[in-house]
């Protein structure tokens, strides 16, 4: 798989090119600043952009406008997004254009790295996933979460993280089966469209929680 | 050069010599119930004659202002909505109710002279050539001896803002330092304590590395965990001190954000088009975020908004909410902490908030130079 990097510390992106590059991941391009990054996405195919928020010359949102930009010009072109910090504003810019192949995750999740490729790879296929801090954090504003019972608001936060339904059954060490069950139920008590496949879900998971 | 046209003047003239003889009924009133205050008699009265002096005062300044055509200030100090001792106390400090009584005492004579010579000139039709070239010259040096008389010179200007200066510089000092205190402890308390334990993990994952390959990994992956707890306190720190999306984006983003992290609905609007100075961005933030914090707290509000703009120069922020109203800026820390942060800036901060709501606050820094402000800021409307 061909990733476009961008990533000003040193330390940060050689470490990214080695870990990637040892999970068969090719590094077409390593940019440092926002002027290489344009370079590099018009210049290289990729299958995905992996973009660090703040960049070089300002240092302020760089890549997160790299990422809303690109993907208005192509649109479902898979982004992941790594930061510092994630906020729900920009996590609600990410989602705007309701195309999958989009995450938004903490920087220090690279340091699980089986779950980091994995969510890499999720992202290249199409799907949408965002960091658990950001899912708290909205789920902690909606009353109606409280009419879930705790196994169902987990199942919910994995959910909006966004993961399939084997994914949270490996997760909660439940059958895959239990897991369909919940989600029914989840969908039953928000009163939210049933949708057959993951990304859908995620998407109308994410829309509910009004992001 | 002047502001208004010979006729106007002269009709000023005539209000300046028809008014000269309540303005000297006040002085002495003022002055006789000004020395009866000690039996207490001499209260009442000066509660109704001191303001009517600084009406008649306010009136002179406004023509004066008119025939000079620059503003001409009515620098009393505030009073709020103290109490009559309390107001009277103010009055007495205040050096502009003694120039009041010196120009109702002194300045009378002279100006009256003056204001009086020009209603003649005007009245005895054959000097009406006098009249014509006299009356804008005659007026110019009556209005500048009431200005003279009714505004601070430059010298006790400064002297009242070295005061302002003085006060807000040591408040933001304090300030300073709590907040320093404040990072120091935050720190040591998180990231500092848990990369201690990081350090403690790892050299354990090292002592285990050949006796227990599988518990290393463990213990190696605890660690991992440690590191996100680390980053987190950091992030929170960072949080406090300047928030991210203030540093990428400025301040209506940065409310935004702040807003959509609340259990209450807030609606954010304006804009700014330009960004202003960081200092300031970070002082209306955090005031807004101390403002939206209170209305989470004490509002019982449904629904709050926040209003950004720049008013002529002006950073204003409007924190509204419909909740029971009645909050008092007096009374929490949390808003003496705002209106003192926002003075730092020659900022304002206003509270109305009748019972029943809904409750408004506007926040004011001005951000372009303009004038330094010589008088305490906060105040209730």
């Amino acid at each position: 798989m061909r990733v476009i990097l961008a990533e000003d510390h040193t330390l940060l992106r050689e470490g990214l090119i080695r870990l990637l590059e040892s999970h068969d991941f090719e590094v077409v391009a390593a940019a440092v600043d926002a002027d290489s990054l344009a370079a590099a996405l018009a210049e290289q195919d990729a299958d995905i952009a992996l973009l660090d928020v703040r960049l070089p010359p300002t240092g302020t949102d760089e890549g997160l406008r790299a990422a809303v930009d690109l993907r208005r010009r192509r649109p479902g072109f898979p982004v992941l997004v790594l930061s510092q910090y994630v906020e729900r504003i920009y996590a609600r810019e990410l989602l705007a254009d309701g195309q999958g192949g989009v995450g938004y995750l903490l920087k220090e999740r690279i340091g699980d790295v089986r779950e980091f490729v994995d969510a890499l790879r999720r992202v290249a296929a199409g799907g949408t996933l965002l960091d658990p801090e950001v899912v708290a954090a909205v789920m902690a504003r909606q009353e109606p979460v409280e009419r879930l019972t705790p196994r169902e608001r987990e199942v919910l936060a994995l959910m909006a993280e966004g993961r399939s339904n084997a994914a949270i059954a490996a997760a909660l060490f439940v059958t895959d089966k239990a897991v369909a069950k919940h989600t029914n139920s989840i969908f039953t008590k928000l009163d939210l469209p049933p949708a057959a496949d993951d990304h859908r879900r995620v998407l109308a998971v994410l829309a509910w929680l009004g992001l | 050069m002047t502001g208004v046209g010979r006729l106007r003047m002269t009709g000023y003239a005539a209000a300046q010599v028809a008014l000269s003889a309540p303005a000297l009924g006040l002085f002495i009133l003022n002055a006789v119930a000004g020395s009866l205050v000690a039996i207490v008699v001499g209260i009442p009265v000066l509660l109704l004659t001191l303001p009517a002096s600084r009406r008649l005062a306010d009136l002179h300044r406004r023509m004066a202002a008119n025939v000079l055509g620059s503003p001409v200030p009515s620098p009393y100090r505030p009073t709020g909505d103290a109490g009559a001792v309390t107001r009277l106390r103010i009055w007495a400090a205040d050096p502009m109710t003694w120039r009041d009584e010196a120009w109702l005492l002194l300045a009378m004579p002279l100006a009256l002279t003056l204001s009086l010579l020009v209603v003649l000139l005007f009245v005895l039709v054959v000097t009406g050539i006098a009249w014509y070239f006299g009356v804008g010259p005659i007026m110019a040096a009556r209005s500048r001896l009431d200005r003279t008389l009714l505004t601070f010179g430059t010298t006790e200007r400064l002297e009242q803002r070295v005061e302002v200066l003085t006060e807000t510089r040591n408040e933001s000092l304090d300030h300073s330092a709590a907040e320093l205190r404040r990072i120091e402890r935050d720190l040591h308390d998180g990231a500092q304590a848990r990369l201690v334990g990081l350090g403690l993990t790892l050299g354990m994952a090292a002592d285990l590395l050949d006796r227990d390959p599988e518990e290393a990994r463990r213990v190696l992956d605890e660690a991992r965990q440690t590191t996100g707890a680390a980053l987190g306190d950091l992030r929170n720190v960072v949080r406090g001190i300047h928030p991210p999306v203030l540093a990428d984006r400025g301040l209506r983003d940065a409310i935004e954000a702040l807003s959509l992290d609340l259990a209450l609905p807030v609606t954010v609007s304006g804009t700014l088009g330009q960004r202003p100075p960081p200092p300031i961005e970070s002082a209306v933030y955090f005031a807004v975020a101390e403002c939206l914090a209170n209305v989470g707290k004490h509002a019982d509000a449904r629904h709050a908004w926040v209003e950004v703009a720049l008013h002529a120069g002006d950073l204003r922020a409007v924190v509204g909410d419909d909740g029971r109203g009645g909050a008092d800026p007096g009374s929490g820390t949390g808003m003496r902490g705002v209106a003192r942060r926002l003075a730092a800036f020659d900022g304002t901060m206003r509270v109305s908030s009748p019972i029943g709501g809904p409750t408004l606050v506007t926040l004011e820094v001005p951000c372009a130079s303009s004038s330094p402000r010589t008088t305490p800021s906060s105040e209730k409307a």
